[in-house]
């Protein structure tokens, strides 16, 4: 027995070190699909949620300047991608509960992207304006693409970041009103399509679930350009044109998102700008179904993963609600108030729930997608961003 | 319903009237409320630390040599064929000017929620 004793130990101690440095929950094995991020963008922090037990695994900070903030995940949904406005790019080990690897990249950043493969992750930036493409293993840079334009060689706001098949990626030049689409098949040689004069202050992105289809939504002027990915030599194509019909523009105080959570069946619904209006276009005709009033200023559309609801969130100062539309009559389902400034939303990867996060009560609150049934409650830290694991399997997220 | 035009002129003309450069500091709660507004809402264009976004900085050394009156008019009534809206419906002229002053200086930070008494 006395020459066990240190064998026992030794396997004790080995295993309690092994425990505390796999995981926060103390289970040393697990999956990451029902995992998550929330950013609390006032301290720079991330928590890790578990989305089966509604809890926080843990509490990570150290990610800088997150008052903007987006994340995508490796191809493994391990490790969550988070890049800040200050130029910050953190991988963040779900499993461990860290940072695994972090660098700050730019100077002021707004977001990024994976490729389809997982190899590369892409940073889009305001400053300096451009892209630049690290090794999703390692960050280091492989690829650093200015978006100049003009004859001055001034250089774009990069916004609308997406990935496309074949790593690919596409995004808008705010500022000089183009869209680009690189390939990084080899990211020391990248492969750069321009496509000009797109429209007036392209202001975000998406690409269709199906990776066919760019969208830029335009601030400058009502409409969206978009570009057939099938086939590229066909150019831009307006749709949605003229949506405002003349009339003059509501203010908008938040700049809307896009993003592949547009799309709902074969229709995509977009934010009008400056109009308390959801656009409803038709995937394969590129025609305007409907438009449908709502609250306020839409800032994030995003329909369940089913597409049998779309849930809407809005600008300062209609920015406590959240509403929710029928897709199959296009009517307001209902409307909630799940707190003060809702920043964003994020259903579970099959739409069963939907967590809502409520910056100026400091809490995450979530919904039963059925009965609208509030299920709890998270206390969170200014929170904004939401970003679940199971984007680590959807092309454009 | 007033109409937006008066509106503007209405506030444009305040603007003019309140050219003394003078600030009179908003008092608690309101003073927070704006603190917060400032960092989180402008924030989002202008980022929370104010080094900008797709809006330009809001920092001491990028305004300076600014005139006060025009950055005091921009807040109230946006800035046209920009993405600046006017915010005149949640500032009056001396919460704006107050505004414009403390950026000038460096923006107060908000206090933290770690710091509050939850």
């Amino acid at each position: 027995m006395s020459r066990l004793l240190p064998v026992f130990g030794a396997a004790w101690l080995l295993s309690m070190t092994i425990g505390c440095a796999a995981t926060p929950a103390n289970s040393p094995l697990r999956g990451t699909g029902d995992l998550g991020i929330v950013i609390e963008r006032a301290s720079g922090s991330v928590q890790v949620v578990d989305t089966t037990r509604r809890t926080r695994l843990a509490s990570i900070a150290g990610l800088g300047d997150l008052s903007h903030a987006s994340a995508v995940y490796s191809r493994d949904g391990r490790y969550a991608y988070v890049f800040g406005r200050d130029g910050g790019l953190s991988k963040v080990d779900l499993l461990a509960g860290r940072i695994a690897h972090r660098i700050v990249q730019g100077g002021n950043s707004i977001g990024g992207a994976i490729s389809q493969d997982g190899r590369l992750v892409v940073a889009q930036n305001y400053e300096p304006g451009g892209i630049k493409a690290f090794d999703a293993d390692t960050l280091e840079l492989l690829a650093d693409i200015p978006s100049t334009y003009g004859t001055e060689g001034k250089r774009s706001k990069v916004v609308g970041l997406a990935d496309l098949p074949g790593n690919r990626f596409a995004y808008a030049l705010f500022d000089a009103g183009e869209i680009w689409v690189v390939d990084l098949a080899d990211p020391r040689k990248p492969g750069i399509t321009r496509f000009k004069d797109i429209g007036l202050q392209p202001y975000d992105g998406l690409v269709t679930p199906d990776g066919r289809y760019y969208l830029a939504g335009l601030f400058g002027e009502d409409g969206v350009a978009m570009i057939d990915l099938w086939r590229p030599e066909l150019g831009t194509r307006r749709i949605l044109d003229g949506y405002g019909r003349g009339e003059e523009k509501l203010p908008v105080y938040k700049m809307p998102h896009l993003r592949g959570w547009a799309v709902a069946g074969r229709n995509a619904y977009l934010p009008a700008i400056g109009r308390h209006e959801v656009l409803v276009v038709d995937t394969d005709t590129w025609q305007e179904v409907r438009r449908i009033a709502v609250k306020g200023q839409p800032v994030f559309v995003m329909a369940r993963p089913d597409g049998r609801q779309v849930w809407v969130n809005f600008a300062f100062p209609d920015n406590s609600w959240v509403q929710v539309i029928d897709t199959l009559s296009g009517s307001i389902s209902t409307s909630l108030e799940p707190g003060k400034a809702v920043l964003h939303l994020e259903f579970t990867p099959r739409g069963e729930n939907v967590w809502i996060s409520s910056r100026d009560d400091h809490r995450v609150a979530i919904y039963d997608t059925a009965s609208f049934a509030l299920l709890g409650q998270l206390p969170a830290d200014s929170p904004s961003g939401i970003f679940f694991a199971a984007r680590a399997a959807r092309i454009g997220f | 319903m007033e109409s937006p035009l008066l509106a503007r002129a209405t506030v444009l003309l305040a603007v003019l009237a309140g050219s003394p450069v003078h600030a009179r500091e908003p008092v608690e709660p309101r003073r927070s409320e704006i603190v917060r507004m400032v960092r989180h809402d402008c924030g989002s264009c202008h980022g929370l630390t104010l080094q900008g976004g797709l809006g330009p900085a809001l920092t001491p050394a990028a305004l300076a040599g600014r005139p006060l009156d025009s950055l005091v008019s921009t807040i109230l009534l946006g800035r046209p064929g920009t993405a600046m809206p006017g915010w005149a419906r949640f500032l009056d002229e001396s919460e704006a000017r107050w505004v414009v002053t403390r950026l000038a200086e460096g923006f107060p930070r908000e206090v933290a929620q770690g710091e509050r008494a939850r």
